[in-house]
Protein backbone atom coordinates (compact mmCIF):
# COMPACT_ATOMS: atom_id res chain seq x y z
CA UNK A 1 0.00 0.00 0.00
CA UNK A 2 1.08 3.52 -0.68
CA UNK A 3 2.83 5.71 2.00
CA UNK A 4 -0.24 8.21 2.17
CA UNK A 5 -3.75 8.10 1.21
CA UNK A 6 -3.41 10.54 -1.40
CA UNK A 7 -0.64 8.61 -2.78
CA UNK A 8 -2.90 5.95 -2.76
CA UNK A 9 -5.70 7.67 -4.08
CA UNK A 10 -3.30 9.50 -7.04
CA UNK A 11 -2.48 5.47 -7.30
CA UNK A 12 -5.90 4.25 -8.15
CA UNK A 13 -7.19 7.12 -10.52
CA UNK A 14 -4.21 7.92 -12.73
CA UNK A 15 -4.78 10.16 -15.28
CA UNK A 16 -5.16 7.73 -17.99
CA UNK A 17 -8.12 6.85 -16.03
CA UNK A 18 -9.42 9.99 -15.57
CA UNK A 19 -9.24 10.67 -18.94
CA UNK A 20 -11.23 7.71 -20.49
CA UNK A 21 -13.87 8.59 -17.92
CA UNK A 22 -14.40 12.00 -19.12
CA UNK A 23 -13.93 11.18 -22.60
CA UNK A 24 -14.37 7.16 -23.56
CA UNK A 25 -13.50 5.60 -26.04
CA UNK A 26 -16.07 4.15 -28.79
CA UNK A 27 -18.99 4.67 -27.08
CA UNK A 28 -22.31 3.97 -28.67
CA UNK A 29 -23.71 0.70 -29.97
CA UNK A 30 -23.51 -1.67 -33.00
CA UNK A 31 -26.28 -2.66 -35.40
CA UNK A 32 -26.03 -4.91 -38.23
CA UNK A 33 -24.94 -8.77 -39.41
CA UNK A 34 -22.79 -10.37 -36.80
CA UNK A 35 -23.27 -7.59 -34.37
CA UNK A 36 -24.22 -8.72 -30.45
CA UNK A 37 -24.52 -6.67 -27.47
CA UNK A 38 -25.04 -7.68 -23.98
CA UNK A 39 -26.17 -6.12 -21.16
CA UNK A 40 -24.82 -6.33 -17.70
CA UNK A 41 -25.24 -4.94 -13.78
CA UNK A 42 -23.21 -4.66 -11.06
CA UNK A 43 -26.27 -5.22 -8.48
CA UNK A 44 -24.63 -4.23 -5.76
CA UNK A 45 -24.23 -0.95 -6.52
CA UNK A 46 -26.26 -0.63 -10.05
CA UNK A 47 -23.69 0.46 -12.39
CA UNK A 48 -24.78 -0.82 -16.03
CA UNK A 49 -23.06 -1.36 -19.01
CA UNK A 50 -24.51 -2.41 -22.96
CA UNK A 51 -21.69 -3.81 -24.65
CA UNK A 52 -21.72 -4.58 -28.29
CA UNK A 53 -19.22 -6.45 -30.32
CA UNK A 54 -18.85 -7.51 -34.21
CA UNK A 55 -17.14 -11.09 -34.61
CA UNK A 56 -16.20 -11.41 -38.04
CA UNK A 57 -13.60 -14.09 -39.32
CA UNK A 58 -13.36 -14.87 -35.64
CA UNK A 59 -12.00 -11.66 -34.38
CA UNK A 60 -13.23 -8.96 -32.13
CA UNK A 61 -14.09 -6.76 -35.69
CA UNK A 62 -15.72 -3.56 -33.38
CA UNK A 63 -16.53 -3.08 -30.10
CA UNK A 64 -18.63 -0.18 -28.70
CA UNK A 65 -20.35 0.44 -25.23
CA UNK A 66 -22.93 2.21 -23.44
CA UNK A 67 -23.12 2.35 -19.87
CA UNK A 68 -23.62 4.57 -16.19
CA UNK A 69 -21.19 3.82 -13.80
CA UNK A 70 -18.07 5.08 -11.24
CA UNK A 71 -14.89 6.14 -12.98
CA UNK A 72 -13.51 2.93 -12.80
CA UNK A 73 -15.98 0.66 -14.55
CA UNK A 74 -16.42 3.24 -17.26
CA UNK A 75 -12.53 3.82 -18.17
CA UNK A 76 -11.64 0.10 -17.86
CA UNK A 77 -14.76 -0.70 -20.36
CA UNK A 78 -12.98 1.96 -22.65
CA UNK A 79 -9.53 0.68 -22.21
CA UNK A 80 -10.99 -2.42 -23.22
CA UNK A 81 -12.52 -1.81 -26.29
CA UNK A 82 -9.74 -0.24 -26.94
CA UNK A 83 -7.49 -3.24 -26.02
CA UNK A 84 -9.59 -5.85 -27.82
CA UNK A 85 -10.11 -4.61 -31.09
CA UNK A 86 -8.42 -7.08 -33.96
CA UNK A 87 -8.14 -9.57 -31.48
CA UNK A 88 -8.95 -13.19 -31.66
CA UNK A 89 -11.80 -14.64 -29.69
CA UNK A 90 -9.38 -16.69 -27.83
CA UNK A 91 -6.92 -14.07 -27.05
CA UNK A 92 -9.39 -11.84 -25.86
CA UNK A 93 -10.49 -14.41 -23.54
CA UNK A 94 -6.55 -14.87 -22.09
CA UNK A 95 -6.19 -11.22 -22.13
CA UNK A 96 -9.70 -11.06 -20.22
CA UNK A 97 -7.70 -13.62 -17.60
CA UNK A 98 -3.96 -11.48 -17.77
CA UNK A 99 -6.26 -8.57 -16.53
CA UNK A 100 -7.81 -10.45 -13.60
CA UNK A 101 -5.09 -11.58 -12.58
CA UNK A 102 -3.85 -8.26 -12.16
CA UNK A 103 -6.56 -7.19 -10.06
CA UNK A 104 -5.87 -10.03 -7.68
CA UNK A 105 -2.60 -8.27 -7.34
CA UNK A 106 -0.74 -11.34 -9.83
CA UNK A 107 -0.01 -11.69 -13.08
CA UNK A 108 2.17 -9.07 -15.03
CA UNK A 109 0.48 -5.88 -15.84
CA UNK A 110 3.61 -4.29 -17.63
CA UNK A 111 2.60 -6.75 -20.48
CA UNK A 112 -1.04 -5.64 -20.59
CA UNK A 113 0.09 -1.88 -21.50
CA UNK A 114 -2.66 0.62 -21.02
CA UNK A 115 -4.54 -1.58 -19.31
CA UNK A 116 -2.10 -1.62 -16.57
CA UNK A 117 -3.31 2.10 -15.46
CA UNK A 118 -5.74 -0.14 -13.45
CA UNK A 119 -3.32 -2.36 -11.17
CA UNK A 120 -4.27 0.47 -8.51
CA UNK A 121 -7.58 -1.46 -8.10
CA UNK A 122 -5.77 -4.11 -7.30
CA UNK A 123 -5.17 -2.72 -3.39
CA UNK A 124 -9.53 -1.67 -3.03
CA UNK A 125 -10.86 -5.33 -3.35
CA UNK A 126 -14.46 -3.71 -3.02
CA UNK A 127 -13.55 -1.61 -6.50
CA UNK A 128 -12.49 -4.82 -8.47
CA UNK A 129 -16.08 -5.25 -9.43
CA UNK A 130 -16.18 -1.84 -10.81
CA UNK A 131 -13.28 -2.48 -13.03
CA UNK A 132 -14.42 -6.22 -14.49
CA UNK A 133 -17.99 -4.98 -15.36
CA UNK A 134 -17.06 -4.32 -19.23
CA UNK A 135 -14.91 -7.29 -19.13
CA UNK A 136 -17.58 -9.85 -17.84
CA UNK A 137 -19.93 -8.35 -20.55
CA UNK A 138 -17.67 -9.08 -23.28
CA UNK A 139 -16.98 -12.79 -21.93
CA UNK A 140 -20.64 -12.70 -22.09
CA UNK A 141 -20.70 -11.73 -25.39
CA UNK A 142 -18.41 -13.99 -26.27
CA UNK A 143 -20.06 -16.59 -25.03
CA UNK A 144 -17.27 -17.89 -22.52
CA UNK A 145 -16.35 -18.12 -18.84
CA UNK A 146 -18.42 -16.09 -16.60
CA UNK A 147 -21.34 -16.27 -19.00
CA UNK A 148 -23.20 -18.90 -16.90
CA UNK A 149 -25.72 -17.84 -13.91
CA UNK A 150 -26.07 -14.29 -13.11
CA UNK A 151 -22.89 -13.98 -10.98
CA UNK A 152 -21.35 -12.91 -13.82
CA UNK A 153 -21.35 -9.18 -13.10
CA UNK A 154 -20.65 -10.59 -8.82
CA UNK A 155 -17.34 -12.41 -9.64
CA UNK A 156 -13.93 -10.75 -10.26
CA UNK B 1 -25.57 27.04 40.97
CA UNK B 2 -27.82 25.05 43.07
CA UNK B 3 -30.85 26.16 41.05
CA UNK B 4 -28.98 24.33 37.63
CA UNK B 5 -27.78 21.07 39.46
CA UNK B 6 -31.47 20.80 40.25
CA UNK B 7 -32.39 20.78 36.62
CA UNK B 8 -33.64 17.66 35.13
CA UNK B 9 -30.32 16.31 33.24
CA UNK B 10 -32.31 16.91 29.49
CA UNK B 11 -32.41 20.65 30.25
CA UNK B 12 -28.89 20.70 29.50
CA UNK B 13 -27.40 21.16 26.14
CA UNK B 14 -26.56 18.80 24.45
CA UNK B 15 -22.97 18.43 23.75
CA UNK B 16 -21.76 16.21 21.21
CA UNK B 17 -18.24 16.27 22.54
CA UNK B 18 -19.12 14.61 25.49
CA UNK B 19 -21.36 11.82 24.05
CA UNK B 20 -18.29 10.71 21.79
CA UNK B 21 -16.91 9.65 24.71
CA UNK B 22 -19.61 6.61 25.07
CA UNK B 23 -18.58 5.50 22.00
CA UNK B 24 -14.55 3.50 22.09
CA UNK B 25 -14.94 3.16 18.00
CA UNK B 26 -15.00 7.35 17.57
CA UNK B 27 -11.00 7.11 18.62
CA UNK B 28 -9.96 5.20 15.40
CA UNK B 29 -8.13 6.39 12.33
CA UNK B 30 -8.77 6.13 8.93
CA UNK B 31 -6.17 6.91 6.96
CA UNK B 32 -4.42 8.78 9.15
CA UNK B 33 -7.31 10.97 10.12
CA UNK B 34 -9.87 11.13 12.80
CA UNK B 35 -13.25 9.03 11.97
CA UNK B 36 -15.55 10.56 10.54
CA UNK B 37 -18.43 8.28 10.89
CA UNK B 38 -21.48 9.70 8.25
CA UNK B 39 -22.92 6.25 7.72
CA UNK B 40 -24.97 6.31 10.63
CA UNK B 41 -28.67 5.41 8.29
CA UNK B 42 -26.90 1.96 7.30
CA UNK B 43 -25.85 1.12 10.57
CA UNK B 44 -25.14 3.30 14.10
CA UNK B 45 -21.61 2.42 16.39
CA UNK B 46 -22.37 1.86 20.10
CA UNK B 47 -21.98 3.23 22.84
CA UNK B 48 -20.35 1.30 26.09
CA UNK B 49 -23.34 0.75 27.57
CA UNK B 50 -24.54 -1.26 25.26
CA UNK B 51 -21.25 -3.04 24.85
CA UNK B 52 -20.92 -3.44 28.79
CA UNK B 53 -24.46 -4.31 28.83
CA UNK B 54 -23.56 -7.57 26.20
CA UNK B 55 -20.10 -8.37 27.83
CA UNK B 56 -21.83 -8.38 31.30
CA UNK B 57 -24.64 -10.75 30.01
CA UNK B 58 -21.70 -13.28 28.75
CA UNK B 59 -19.72 -13.07 31.70
CA UNK B 60 -22.08 -13.08 34.35
CA UNK B 61 -25.50 -14.67 33.29
CA UNK B 62 -25.05 -16.66 30.40
CA UNK B 63 -27.63 -19.38 30.14
CA UNK B 64 -30.50 -20.31 27.95
CA UNK B 65 -33.80 -18.80 28.61
CA UNK B 66 -37.17 -20.38 29.58
CA UNK B 67 -35.94 -23.64 29.87
CA UNK B 68 -33.59 -23.71 33.19
CA UNK B 69 -34.60 -23.80 36.56
CA UNK B 70 -30.84 -23.14 37.63
CA UNK B 71 -29.52 -19.70 38.85
CA UNK B 72 -28.40 -18.67 35.38
CA UNK B 73 -31.05 -19.39 33.74
CA UNK B 74 -33.39 -17.33 35.71
CA UNK B 75 -30.82 -14.93 35.61
CA UNK B 76 -31.01 -14.95 31.51
CA UNK B 77 -35.10 -14.96 31.48
CA UNK B 78 -35.15 -12.52 33.57
CA UNK B 79 -32.82 -9.79 31.70
CA UNK B 80 -34.24 -10.99 28.46
CA UNK B 81 -38.23 -10.52 29.10
CA UNK B 82 -37.09 -7.53 30.95
CA UNK B 83 -35.55 -6.48 27.53
CA UNK B 84 -38.71 -7.34 25.98
CA UNK B 85 -40.70 -4.72 28.66
CA UNK B 86 -38.01 -2.17 28.23
CA UNK B 87 -38.43 -1.97 24.06
CA UNK B 88 -42.24 -2.02 24.62
CA UNK B 89 -42.21 1.15 26.49
CA UNK B 90 -39.87 2.74 24.45
CA UNK B 91 -42.38 2.42 21.55
CA UNK B 92 -44.70 4.14 24.20
CA UNK B 93 -46.69 0.53 24.56
CA UNK B 94 -47.88 -0.11 28.43
CA UNK B 95 -45.64 -3.41 28.04
CA UNK B 96 -43.60 -5.86 26.31
CA UNK B 97 -46.69 -8.19 25.04
CA UNK B 98 -46.51 -6.64 21.28
CA UNK B 99 -42.44 -7.16 20.89
CA UNK B 100 -41.42 -10.02 19.08
CA UNK B 101 -37.38 -10.42 19.16
CA UNK B 102 -36.44 -11.49 15.62
CA UNK B 103 -33.06 -10.73 13.46
CA UNK B 104 -33.50 -7.58 12.11
CA UNK B 105 -36.56 -4.99 10.22
CA UNK B 106 -36.31 -7.69 7.27
CA UNK B 107 -37.18 -10.76 8.94
CA UNK B 108 -39.84 -8.79 10.82
CA UNK B 109 -41.62 -7.16 8.05
CA UNK B 110 -41.11 -10.53 6.31
CA UNK B 111 -43.07 -12.06 9.01
CA UNK B 112 -46.19 -9.93 8.81
CA UNK B 113 -45.87 -10.48 4.76
CA UNK B 114 -45.70 -14.74 5.22
CA UNK B 115 -47.44 -15.01 8.94
CA UNK B 116 -50.07 -12.39 8.38
CA UNK B 117 -50.69 -12.08 4.85
CA UNK B 118 -49.48 -14.65 2.66
CA UNK B 119 -52.51 -17.13 4.79
CA UNK B 120 -55.07 -13.94 4.24
CA UNK B 121 -54.77 -12.67 0.95
CA UNK B 122 -56.67 -13.87 -1.84
CA UNK B 123 -56.66 -12.74 -5.74
CA UNK B 124 -57.75 -9.53 -6.38
CA UNK B 125 -56.68 -8.26 -2.78
CA UNK B 126 -54.17 -4.92 -2.47
CA UNK B 127 -51.08 -4.13 -0.98
CA UNK B 128 -50.75 -0.58 -0.85
CA UNK B 129 -46.74 0.40 -0.22
CA UNK B 130 -44.69 3.80 -1.57
CA UNK B 131 -42.03 3.44 -4.35
CA UNK B 132 -39.04 4.73 -1.59
CA UNK B 133 -39.44 1.36 -0.01
CA UNK B 134 -36.20 -0.36 1.68
CA UNK B 135 -36.15 -3.72 -0.65
CA UNK B 136 -36.94 -5.39 2.42
CA UNK B 137 -40.20 -3.76 2.48
CA UNK B 138 -41.05 -4.50 -1.23
CA UNK B 139 -39.16 -7.89 -2.31
CA UNK B 140 -41.28 -9.82 0.85
CA UNK B 141 -44.57 -8.16 -0.41
CA UNK B 142 -43.37 -9.02 -4.23
CA UNK B 143 -43.33 -12.59 -3.04
CA UNK B 144 -46.79 -12.89 -1.06
CA UNK B 145 -48.72 -11.27 -4.10
CA UNK B 146 -46.89 -13.68 -6.64
CA UNK B 147 -48.08 -16.95 -3.72
CA UNK B 148 -51.56 -15.41 -3.36
CA UNK B 149 -53.04 -13.34 -6.54
CA UNK B 150 -53.07 -9.92 -4.81
CA UNK B 151 -51.86 -6.82 -6.46
CA UNK B 152 -49.26 -4.21 -5.82
CA UNK B 153 -50.02 -0.89 -5.73
CA UNK B 154 -48.75 2.39 -4.78
CA UNK B 155 -48.66 5.55 -3.43
CA UNK B 156 -46.76 8.11 -6.27
CA UNK B 157 -43.94 10.38 -5.11
CA UNK B 158 -43.34 13.73 -6.16
CA UNK B 159 -40.47 15.53 -7.34
CA UNK B 160 -40.23 17.00 -3.84
CA UNK B 161 -39.97 13.21 -2.55
CA UNK B 162 -43.40 14.18 -0.43
CA UNK B 163 -46.21 11.17 -1.23
CA UNK B 164 -49.00 12.46 -3.32
CA UNK B 165 -51.86 11.37 -0.61
CA UNK B 166 -54.03 13.39 -3.42
CA UNK B 167 -53.85 9.73 -5.38
CA UNK B 168 -55.31 7.60 -2.63
CA UNK B 169 -59.09 8.71 -3.53
CA UNK B 170 -58.03 10.47 -6.79
CA UNK B 171 -56.32 7.08 -8.25
CA UNK B 172 -58.53 4.55 -6.29
CA UNK B 173 -55.02 3.41 -4.15
CA UNK B 174 -57.14 2.94 -1.26
CA UNK B 175 -60.18 1.02 -0.77
CA UNK B 176 -62.21 -2.28 0.11
CA UNK B 177 -59.50 -4.64 -1.70
CA UNK B 178 -56.86 -2.63 0.33
CA UNK B 179 -56.11 -5.42 2.72
CA UNK B 180 -52.12 -4.44 3.67
CA UNK B 181 -50.53 -0.29 3.81
CA UNK B 182 -47.06 -1.00 4.39
CA UNK B 183 -44.48 2.26 4.18
CA UNK B 184 -41.41 3.47 5.12
CA UNK B 185 -41.76 6.09 8.19
CA UNK B 186 -38.95 7.92 6.82
CA UNK B 187 -37.16 7.14 3.71
CA UNK B 188 -33.82 6.00 4.04
CA UNK B 189 -33.05 7.30 0.74
CA UNK B 190 -34.81 10.94 0.72
CA UNK B 191 -34.77 11.24 4.17
CA UNK B 192 -38.87 11.73 3.46
CA UNK B 193 -40.98 11.64 6.75
CA UNK B 194 -44.27 10.14 5.47
CA UNK B 195 -47.85 11.18 7.21
CA UNK B 196 -47.67 7.43 9.14
CA UNK B 197 -50.83 8.56 11.66
CA UNK B 198 -52.67 9.42 8.37
CA UNK B 199 -51.53 6.65 6.76
CA UNK B 200 -52.60 4.35 9.51
CA UNK B 201 -56.10 5.87 10.07
CA UNK B 202 -57.07 5.80 6.61
CA UNK B 203 -55.89 1.88 6.84
CA UNK B 204 -58.00 1.30 9.89
CA UNK B 205 -60.62 2.86 7.95
CA UNK B 206 -60.85 0.33 4.80
CA UNK B 207 -60.00 -2.65 7.33
CA UNK B 208 -56.56 -2.89 6.06
CA UNK B 209 -53.31 -4.02 8.54
CA UNK B 210 -51.24 -0.87 8.42
CA UNK B 211 -46.91 -2.10 8.36
CA UNK B 212 -44.46 0.94 9.24
CA UNK B 213 -40.71 0.26 9.04
CA UNK B 214 -39.74 2.77 11.49
CA UNK B 215 -35.83 0.91 10.82
CA UNK B 216 -35.07 5.18 10.21
CA UNK B 217 -37.26 6.63 12.15
CA UNK B 218 -36.98 5.44 16.08
CA UNK B 219 -33.12 5.82 15.94
CA UNK B 220 -33.52 9.67 15.69
CA UNK B 221 -37.27 10.40 17.89
CA UNK B 222 -39.55 9.13 20.17
CA UNK B 223 -41.81 6.64 18.07
CA UNK B 224 -45.01 5.87 19.88
CA UNK B 225 -47.35 2.82 18.45
CA UNK B 226 -50.22 4.39 20.43
CA UNK B 227 -50.01 7.65 18.29
CA UNK B 228 -49.07 6.13 14.89
CA UNK B 229 -52.60 4.04 15.29
CA UNK B 230 -50.31 1.23 13.69
CA UNK B 231 -51.31 -2.51 13.38
CA UNK B 232 -47.20 -3.82 12.98
CA UNK B 233 -43.90 -1.84 13.41
CA UNK B 234 -40.85 -3.04 12.67
CA UNK B 235 -36.64 -1.78 13.36
CA UNK B 236 -33.69 -3.14 13.52
CA UNK B 237 -31.34 -3.25 16.57
CA UNK B 238 -28.07 -2.21 14.95
CA UNK B 239 -29.37 0.82 13.45
CA UNK B 240 -30.39 2.55 16.73
CA UNK B 241 -27.20 2.05 18.55
CA UNK B 242 -28.07 -1.80 19.51
CA UNK B 243 -26.06 -4.77 18.63
CA UNK B 244 -26.17 -6.38 15.30
CA UNK B 245 -28.77 -9.67 15.09
CA UNK B 246 -31.52 -8.40 17.09
CA UNK B 247 -34.69 -6.59 15.24
CA UNK B 248 -38.49 -5.89 16.58
CA UNK B 249 -41.90 -6.43 15.62
CA UNK B 250 -43.96 -4.88 17.54
CA UNK B 251 -47.61 -6.37 16.29
CA UNK B 252 -50.89 -4.66 18.28
CA UNK B 253 -51.56 -8.03 20.53
CA UNK B 254 -54.96 -8.75 19.18
CA UNK B 255 -53.63 -8.91 15.52
CA UNK B 256 -50.82 -10.84 16.94
CA UNK B 257 -52.89 -13.77 18.37
CA UNK B 258 -54.40 -14.31 15.25
CA UNK B 259 -52.05 -14.65 13.71
CA UNK B 260 -50.22 -18.73 12.71
CA UNK B 261 -46.33 -18.76 14.03
CA UNK B 262 -44.03 -19.10 11.01
CA UNK B 263 -41.64 -20.67 12.55
CA UNK B 264 -42.00 -24.20 14.49
CA UNK B 265 -39.35 -25.43 17.25
CA UNK B 266 -38.56 -24.82 20.74
CA UNK B 267 -40.00 -22.43 22.94
CA UNK B 268 -42.66 -21.46 20.49
CA UNK B 269 -45.22 -24.23 21.64
CA UNK B 270 -47.11 -25.26 24.77
CA UNK B 271 -47.48 -28.97 24.07
CA UNK B 272 -46.31 -31.07 21.72
CA UNK B 273 -47.59 -34.31 20.36
CA UNK B 274 -46.64 -36.50 17.91
CA UNK B 275 -48.87 -35.41 15.28
CA UNK B 276 -49.40 -31.78 16.30
CA UNK B 277 -48.83 -29.33 19.22
CA UNK B 278 -50.48 -26.04 19.91
CA UNK B 279 -48.86 -22.59 20.26
CA UNK B 280 -47.63 -20.98 23.17
CA UNK B 281 -48.44 -17.34 24.12
CA UNK B 282 -48.01 -14.28 22.48
CA UNK B 283 -45.40 -13.12 21.37
CA UNK B 284 -43.33 -16.39 22.36
CA UNK B 285 -45.21 -18.24 19.82
CA UNK B 286 -43.16 -16.11 17.15
CA UNK B 287 -39.77 -16.67 18.51
CA UNK B 288 -38.21 -20.62 17.83
CA UNK B 289 -35.41 -21.61 19.00
CA UNK B 290 -33.00 -19.95 21.12
CA UNK B 291 -32.79 -16.30 20.96
CA UNK B 292 -30.31 -13.29 20.80
CA UNK B 293 -30.54 -12.95 24.71
CA UNK B 294 -27.64 -10.98 24.68
CA UNK B 295 -28.69 -8.75 21.66
CA UNK B 296 -31.66 -8.00 23.13
CA UNK B 297 -30.50 -7.04 26.23
CA UNK B 298 -28.03 -4.97 24.67
CA UNK B 299 -30.89 -3.25 22.72
CA UNK B 300 -32.57 -2.77 25.85
CA UNK B 301 -29.83 -0.65 27.18
CA UNK B 302 -29.14 1.63 23.61
CA UNK B 303 -32.89 2.66 24.41
CA UNK B 304 -32.31 3.49 28.08
CA UNK B 305 -28.90 5.28 26.28
CA UNK B 306 -31.22 7.39 24.27
CA UNK B 307 -33.78 7.99 26.51
CA UNK B 308 -30.93 9.03 29.03
CA UNK B 309 -29.88 11.92 26.77
CA UNK B 310 -33.02 12.62 25.89
CA UNK B 311 -34.23 11.66 22.77
CA UNK B 312 -36.00 15.35 21.69
CA UNK B 313 -32.46 17.02 22.48
CA UNK B 314 -31.05 14.10 20.28
CA UNK B 315 -33.63 14.85 17.30
CA UNK B 316 -33.21 18.46 17.62
CA UNK B 317 -29.33 18.38 17.28
CA UNK B 318 -29.02 15.95 14.26
CA UNK B 319 -31.80 18.13 12.68
CA UNK B 320 -29.47 20.95 13.30
CA UNK B 321 -26.38 18.83 11.53
CA UNK B 322 -28.98 17.92 8.96
CA UNK B 323 -29.68 21.65 8.30
CA UNK B 324 -25.99 22.73 8.14
CA UNK B 325 -25.42 19.41 5.46
CA UNK B 326 -28.31 20.58 3.45
CA UNK B 327 -27.05 24.43 2.99
CA UNK B 328 -23.47 23.13 2.91
CA UNK B 329 -23.55 20.51 -0.24
CA UNK B 330 -25.92 23.15 -1.45
CA UNK B 331 -23.78 25.68 -1.90
CA UNK B 332 -21.27 23.30 -3.63
CA UNK B 333 -21.28 23.39 -7.66
CA UNK B 334 -22.31 20.80 -9.52
CA UNK B 335 -24.11 19.29 -6.53
CA UNK B 336 -28.07 18.24 -6.54
CA UNK B 337 -29.89 17.30 -3.52
CA UNK B 338 -32.35 14.41 -3.14
CA UNK B 339 -35.80 14.82 -1.22
CA UNK B 340 -37.63 17.35 0.39
CA UNK B 341 -36.80 21.04 -0.04
CA UNK B 342 -35.74 23.07 3.03
CA UNK B 343 -38.82 23.86 5.58
CA UNK B 344 -40.35 20.14 4.70
CA UNK B 345 -39.87 17.31 7.47
CA UNK B 346 -36.60 15.40 6.75
CA UNK B 347 -34.92 12.54 8.58
CA UNK B 348 -31.28 12.81 9.87
CA UNK B 349 -29.86 12.09 6.53
CA UNK B 350 -28.98 13.68 2.80
CA UNK B 351 -28.40 12.11 -0.42
CA UNK B 352 -27.29 13.71 -3.52
CA UNK B 353 -25.81 13.28 -6.72
CA UNK B 354 -22.56 15.65 -7.90
CA UNK B 355 -22.18 16.59 -11.76
CA UNK B 356 -18.83 14.33 -13.11
CA UNK B 357 -18.31 12.68 -10.23
CA UNK B 358 -19.44 9.01 -9.69
CA UNK B 359 -21.15 8.24 -6.01
CA UNK B 360 -18.62 5.56 -5.92
CA UNK B 361 -15.50 7.47 -6.46
CA UNK B 362 -16.49 10.71 -4.10
CA UNK B 363 -16.80 8.04 -1.50
CA UNK B 364 -13.56 6.37 -2.23
CA UNK B 365 -12.07 10.13 -1.90
CA UNK B 366 -13.64 11.01 1.41
CA UNK B 367 -12.81 7.42 2.96
CA UNK B 368 -8.99 8.17 2.13
CA UNK B 369 -9.51 11.55 4.54
CA UNK B 370 -11.30 9.67 6.93
CA UNK B 371 -14.54 10.36 6.11
CA UNK B 372 -16.98 7.34 5.51
CA UNK B 373 -20.34 7.86 3.64
CA UNK B 374 -22.97 5.69 1.52
CA UNK B 375 -22.48 5.51 -2.33
CA UNK B 376 -24.94 3.04 -4.10
CA UNK B 377 -28.60 2.29 -4.58
CA UNK B 378 -29.91 1.95 -0.83
CA UNK B 379 -31.26 -1.07 -1.62
CA UNK B 380 -34.26 1.25 -3.28
CA UNK B 381 -33.39 0.65 -7.28
CA UNK B 382 -36.72 1.90 -8.31
CA UNK B 383 -36.82 4.82 -6.60
CA UNK B 384 -33.08 5.78 -8.28
CA UNK B 385 -34.28 4.79 -11.61
CA UNK B 386 -37.72 7.14 -10.44
CA UNK B 387 -34.93 9.75 -9.67
CA UNK B 388 -33.04 9.20 -12.76
CA UNK B 389 -29.99 7.99 -11.55
CA UNK B 390 -28.27 4.53 -10.49
CA UNK B 391 -26.80 5.77 -7.42
CA UNK B 392 -26.67 8.49 -4.77
CA UNK B 393 -24.25 9.63 -2.25
CA UNK B 394 -25.94 9.71 1.17
CA UNK B 395 -24.30 11.24 4.53
CA UNK B 396 -26.58 10.26 7.11
CA UNK B 397 -26.16 11.07 11.44
CA UNK B 398 -26.12 9.94 14.67
CA UNK B 399 -25.83 11.70 17.67
CA UNK B 400 -22.64 12.10 18.14
CA UNK B 401 -21.24 13.45 15.28
CA UNK B 402 -20.50 17.46 14.95
CA UNK B 403 -20.81 20.40 13.15
CA UNK B 404 -17.46 20.30 12.35
CA UNK B 405 -17.27 17.00 10.39
CA UNK B 406 -20.20 18.18 8.53
CA UNK B 407 -18.09 21.24 7.50
CA UNK B 408 -14.94 18.51 7.06
CA UNK B 409 -17.83 16.76 4.40
CA UNK B 410 -18.24 19.90 2.79
CA UNK B 411 -14.84 20.67 2.11
CA UNK B 412 -13.86 17.10 1.02
CA UNK B 413 -16.93 17.08 -1.30
CA UNK B 414 -15.35 20.72 -3.18
CA UNK B 415 -12.00 19.03 -3.34
CA UNK B 416 -13.36 15.99 -4.84
CA UNK B 417 -14.75 17.69 -7.58
CA UNK B 418 -10.99 19.12 -8.48
CA UNK B 419 -9.78 16.06 -8.02
CA UNK B 420 -11.91 14.49 -10.62
CA UNK B 421 -11.83 17.18 -12.92
CA UNK B 422 -15.44 17.49 -12.59
C1 LIG C 1 -35.96 2.00 5.69
C2 LIG C 1 -35.26 0.70 5.93
N1 LIG C 1 -35.97 -0.41 6.11
C3 LIG C 1 -35.40 -1.61 6.34
C4 LIG C 1 -34.04 -1.75 6.38
C5 LIG C 1 -33.45 -3.11 6.59
O1 LIG C 1 -32.72 -3.19 7.76
P1 LIG C 1 -31.96 -4.54 8.11
O2 LIG C 1 -30.98 -4.77 7.02
O3 LIG C 1 -31.33 -4.26 9.42
O4 LIG C 1 -32.99 -5.61 8.19
C6 LIG C 1 -33.24 -0.62 6.18
C7 LIG C 1 -31.77 -0.74 6.18
O5 LIG C 1 -31.05 0.00 5.52
C8 LIG C 1 -33.86 0.63 5.96
O6 LIG C 1 -33.14 1.74 5.77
Amino acid sequence: MPETPDAALEELYREVILDHYKHPRNRGRLDGPGAEAVELQNPTCGDEIRLSVRVQDDRLADLRFEGRGCSISMASASLMTEACRGLTRDEAVALCAGFKAMLAGAGEPERLGDLAALSGVAQFPVRVKCATLGWNALLRALGGGAAAGDGGAMDA
Amino acid sequence: MAAVAALPPKAAPFDPETVRADFPILERRVHDRPLVYLDNAATTQKPRAVLDAEDRFYRRHNANVHRAIHTLGNEATVAYEQAREAVGRHLGAADGRGVVFLRNATEALNLVAWAWARRRLRPGDEILLTPMEHHSNLVPWQMVARETGARLRFIPVGPDGALEMDALDRDGLLGPRTRVVAFAHCSNVLGTITPAEELCRRARAVGAVSVVDAAQSVPHAPVDVGRLGCDFLAFSGHKTYGPMGVGVLWGRPERLEAMEPLFGGGEMILKVELESATWNEVPWKFEAGTPNVAGAVGLAAACAYVRDLGQDRIAAHEAALTRLALDGLGDCPGVTIHGPGPGSPRGALVAWSADGVHPHDLAQYLDQEGIAIRAGHHCAQPLMRQLGVVATARASFGLYNTAAEVEALVGAVRRAREFFHA
